[in-house]
């Protein structure tokens, strides 16, 4: 396709744990995210699955350099974000751009529609003068479906959705080439949900955006994306265009990912097969040795305790596997194809 | 597995004396209103709707469609006020709950009806053992000794699939992970071997890969008790794999009440029909989802006739003016649509 | 699981109780008053504040006690100071509406002159309280790490201070026994004494709603669209923060009229002829038995400036909250 317009590369964020107050003692690292590499490509949506505490929503901080990273690096058209600060973060801000999960809190209440969404042009004085700002803020709004009149309300006075729609005409503002959408969806009502991800593909059209889409829902990542990468534990375990990781997964964690999600058509109840994972997600604290994954994989060998397996296209498949005995499985489709 | 489970015939909860032919739970025309500061919101509007023993009833709306008030209203837990019922019975094997004693209905609770949450963070006391609070209902309301409460809650936790049950009786609920968590939670609900389980969004919270097996722990325990369930999600997903019937709220009214399969093949309501043309499906990708245009309606001012018609794209004259009653279609299904009829007779 | 943004990792679709209502896209705003000009936070508050009675009422009564504290003599043209021993204890008559105190000074206009002492003490020592304490919560709480280490401690110092020792070791030494201070310098020793002590709570009090507020998504937000440290406390920060203070600072009112007074009873504080409510209101104590109304009128003024406090400070509060309107 194109060029990448974001590289990820080896990235690592660990989190100490600490104990004591005045004198800090490290205990421990939870390692959030733990070498991850991946490339976005100009006008493509990435989708990131996984479940809690795999890392997806830390991948996003820093991404967003939110956070500093503890090893590994972010290039964004090959600048190392993460090595930037004053101005040139400032002008790097304008380009990536961030829609957060909970339309509830991720806007301050105490401030009115018009200076949330003109907030970007109070940051960035340069992107529009000041007289213009009142008016683009006015086709924001248009542009993600809100009444233009609505300017001088306060987030309380709108419903979930359109407080998601207010969170992405924010983002929108300064023009990025590139939007993290951190669980845009998930808290919102089915009939509303929709209406979100429509909106978020038509800007896409009509902008030539590239999305992070971090989601937990596995139908709407695939809605949406052209890509999938599956993280687990702080690792991404397998990537791939959606057709590939939906209907070609090789790795035991996605095909039991997949084969898990409700299926809105009762007349599969029975003839599902359904790969039944036991116990939860081990501490990212103390993450299992060798494959992560092995803790709860039916295939486990003793190599998997072992080796490390490596994020890499395996035989008789097309796309990266980090399994030792990456295969392909027969997965009913999530949805009546 | 244990003693706890028990035959049909020798339930020892609320009733005793085994099931009564007649419904097991029934809410007939129930009416709450919220009366706050802002006005008076009318959260449920006539709500018709009941669970038999051994059946799983799914309540599916969105936010604000009343579906979780209707279970408030029903464990007696509504907060009053703002929360007020305004109408309508509550009948647990025919007898008004409405209408009994404070005490009457503490004795429902929990042996004839339990109910478990989408939080089960919140839901348990954090300053107590997770095997204390299950014992502790062995003794309060069974009069058990300390010992054999404890004996029937690391039973309870074993039945709920607790690894390590005894280890884990001691242990504080923030030492549970969140699926532990919400089986901890269902082995409390379960306790008292309740005849009707409401069961409050209970995986929303949870991860897939764990909604699938709490999913499966409480179908598995609803068939050996033959415990009726009432199963509040949003979650179309979920629905269609565990439940029998299906009612479908909005703005405070069921819109369609039908048999899952047939509500899935053919939905006799546009609300229905949207939501379920709202999932993202894999083999139209790429292509826009079709939506329900426009929002829920402000509870506090619903608008006259259908409270759908705002949204709904087969809306006519009629929708604006008379409010659709909740009537039979076919044999086994029922639509609060003017065109219902129409819906189920297309192709 | 110390990583901070774990608990957003679960999707949780909102409990349902404050969208029950549906949702509240048209809930009763008078909406032609609302569209034209752009508004913001402030501008919506003053407009709010101007519809509510209880914030006139305040307002006025705050406003009354001003003026006397500015010009008592546009109140009364009694003496405060010069009494004569034979009216001691008179009762209240036509002719001295509040009575005669011990020394037969004039009560009404002793209690008019009273004020400038009293609300000038509490006005500005809440405000410097808040000041100090507010900056240092909001620097501690923001910054965290050791400057938040540093802050907290010496806020700890002086929270082990018990307030009126504290208060007799600085005014004793300032303003102790022998000291020719004028009537503004003891005012001004009592208002630092006051201050210095009573910051600590509002730091404590800024800092723990700071913490809170820190983590929020929308100060996420902002940090990702670029916004520095100043933007984010003054417009993301402060806002939200200032509930809790505004209550404390009104309370603080009553109680520093109240500590002015203590400290005057106590020798070190205001000195005759300085005239405050604190003075009149411990002097009359020995005689509440047969001349209440000594006691009376100096405790009725300062209940009510205490009450137009508390209330202009809770219609403030409900005004910068948007969900409250």
């Amino acid at each position: 396709m194109t060029e990448n317009i974001i590289e990820v590369r080896d990235l690592v964020k660990h989190y100490p744990v600490t104990r004591g107050i005045v004198f800090k003692k490290t205990i421990g690292q939870v390692k959030a995210v733990d070498g991850v590499s991946f490339d976005l490509k100009a006008g493509e949506t990435l989708g990131v699955v996984g479940e809690s505490g795999c890392g997806k929503s830390t991948l996003a901080r820093v991404l967003m350099n939110l956070e500093k990273p503890t090893a590994g690096s972010v290039l964004y058209k090959g600048q190392d974000i993460s090595k930037l600060s004053g101005g040139a973060l400032r002008r790097l801000r304008r380009q990536i751009q961030l829609v957060m999960q909970d339309p509830y809190t991720s806007l301050n209440p105490r401030m009115t529609v018009g200076d949330l969404i003109g907030e970007p042009f109070e940051i960035h004085p340069e992107v529009a003068p000041k007289g213009s700002r009142r008016g683009k803020v006015k086709e924001l709004l248009d542009l993600v479906g809100l009444n233009p009149e609505h300017i001088n309300r306060y987030p309380h006075q709108f419903s979930g959705g359109q407080r998601q729609r207010i969170g992405i005409a924010r983002a929108l503002a300064l023009r990025p080439e590139v939007i993290v959408c951190d669980e845009p969806v998930s808290a919102l009502d089915v009939s509303i949900q929709a209406q979100v991800m429509n909106l978020l593909e038509k800007l896409q059209a009509e902008f030539g955006l590239s999305y992070v889409f971090i989601a937990h829902d596995l139908s709407v990542v695939r809605h949406l994306s052209d890509r999938v990468a599956v993280m687990y534990l702080g690792k991404m375990v397998e990537v791939g265009t959606e057709d590939e990781i939906y209907e070609r997964p090789t790795h035991p964690y996605t095909q039991a990912l997949l084969s898990a999600v409700p299926v809105p058509d009762p007349t599969l109840r029975n003839n599902k097969a359904i790969i039944r994972l036991t116990g939860d997600v081990p501490s990212p604290i103390s993450p299992p040795s060798g494959c992560r994954f092995r803790t709860r994989c039916w295939k486990a060998q003793e190599i998997c305790a072992q080796e490390v397996p490596l994020l890499q296209i395996r035989r008789g498949s097309d796309h990266p596997s980090a399994c030792h005995f990456a295969e392909k499985r027969e997965i009913v489709a999530t949805h009546g194809a | 597995m244990s003693d706890i489970l028990v035959s049909e015939q020798s339930a020892p909860g609320f009733g005793g004396s085994g099931r009564p032919s007649g419904r097991l739970l029934e809410v007939e025309d129930l009416r709450v209103e919220f009366r706050t500061r802002d006005g008076v919101a009318k959260v449920i509007n006539g709500v018709t709707y009941h669970v038999d023993a051994g059946e799983t009833l799914a309540v599916l709306g969105e936010s604000g469609s009343g579906k979780s008030v209707t279970a408030q209203t029903i464990m007696g837990i509504l907060d009053t006020p703002p929360g007020f019922v305004t109408g309508g019975q509550v009948r647990f094997h025919g007898k008004d709950m409405l209408r009994m004693s404070a005490e009457e209905r503490r004795r429902i609770r929990g042996e004839g009806i339990a109910m478990i949450f989408q939080d089960s963070l919140s839901a348990l006391n954090p300053v107590f053992t997770v095997g204390f609070q299950i014992a502790e209902q062995f003794r309060v309301r069974r009069g058990m000794s300390r010992a054999d409460a404890k004996k029937r809650a690391i039973e309870m936790l074993d039945q709920v699939k607790i690894p390590n049950a005894k280890g884990r009786f001691s242990n504080y609920p923030h030492q549970f992970s969140g699926g532990m968590r919400q089986r901890a939670m269902i082995a409390m609900s379960l306790a008292l071997d309740p005849e009707v389980l409401i069961a409050d969004e209970p995986t929303t919270a949870l991860d897939v890969t764990v909604q699938a097996q709490i999913m499966d722990l409480l179908g598995e325990l609803q068939r050996e008790r033959r415990m009726g369930m009432i199963l509040i999600t949003h979650d179309l997903g979920v629905v269609a794999d565990v439940a029998d019937r299906i009612a479908v709220m909005y703005a405070g009214r069921i819109v369609e009440e039908a048999n899952v399969y047939e509500l899935y093949r053919k939905p006799a309501h546009p609300y229905t029909l949207g939501l379920l043309d709202s999932i993202p499906r894999m083999d139209e990708k790429g292509q826009e989802l079709r939506t329900i245009k426009g929002l829920p309606p402000n509870l506090m001012n619903i608008p006259p006739g259908c409270p759908f018609n705002p949204r709904c794209p087969m809306a006519q004259p009629v929708c604006r003016e008379k409010v659709p009653p909740l009537l039979q279609v076919g044999t086994s299904r029922a639509s609060a649509c003017h065109f219902a009829e129409e819906l189920v007779n297309r192709d | 699981m110390s990583d901070p943004s774990a608990a957003s990792l679960v999707s949780t679709p909102r409990p349902e109780q404050p969208t029950e209502f549906g949702a509240p896209t048209n809930a009763g705003l008078p909406e032609n008053a609302r569209k034209e000009k752009p508004r913001g936070l402030l501008g919506d508050a003053w407009r709010d504040l101007r519809r509510k009675p209880l914030f006139w009422i305040s307002a006025t009564f705050i406003l009354v006690f001003v003026l006397m504290a500015a010009f008592p003599s546009l109140f009364t043209s009694g003496d405060p100071v010069n009494g004569a021993l034979s009216r001691s204890r008179v009762e209240p008559s036509a002719d001295a509406w509040f009575g005669y105190d011990v020394q037969g000074r004039d009560v009404y206009a002793r209690t008019i002159y009273g004020a400038r002492a009293s609300i000038v003490v509490a006005l500005l020592s809440v405000i410097g309280t808040l000041l100090i304490g507010g900056a240092m919560g909001i620097i501690a709480g923001y910054k965290g790490g050791w400057v938040d280490g540093l802050l907290s401690r010496i806020a700890d110092i002086f929270f082990g201070l018990p307030f009126v020792l504290g208060a007799i070791v600085i005014l004793t030494t300032f303003n102790g026994a022998g000291t020719d201070n004028n009537e503004w310098q003891i005012m001004g020793l009592v208002i630092m004494s006051l201050v210095v002590l009573s910051w600590p709570v509002v730091m404590r009090l800024m800092r723990s709603s700071v913490l809170a507020t820190k983590e929020a998504d929308y100060i996420v937000a902002a940090r990702a669209l670029g916004a520095g440290s100043g933007r984010i406390i003054l417009k993301h920060l402060l806002p939200n923060c200032l509930a809790p203070l505004l209550v404390y600072g009104t309370i603080m009112v009553g109680s520093f009229i109240g500590a002015e007074a203590t400290l005057s009873f106590l020798g070190i504080g205001l000195k005759t002829p300085v005239v405050s409510w604190g003075i009149m209101i411990s002097e009359a104590q020995n005689y509440i038995r047969v001349s209440p109304f000594l006691l009376f009128f100096p405790a009725a003024f300062l209940v009510t400036a205490v009450l137009s406090f508390v209330m202009l400070g809770e219609a403030v509060r409900e005004a910068l909250d948007p969900k409250l309107r």
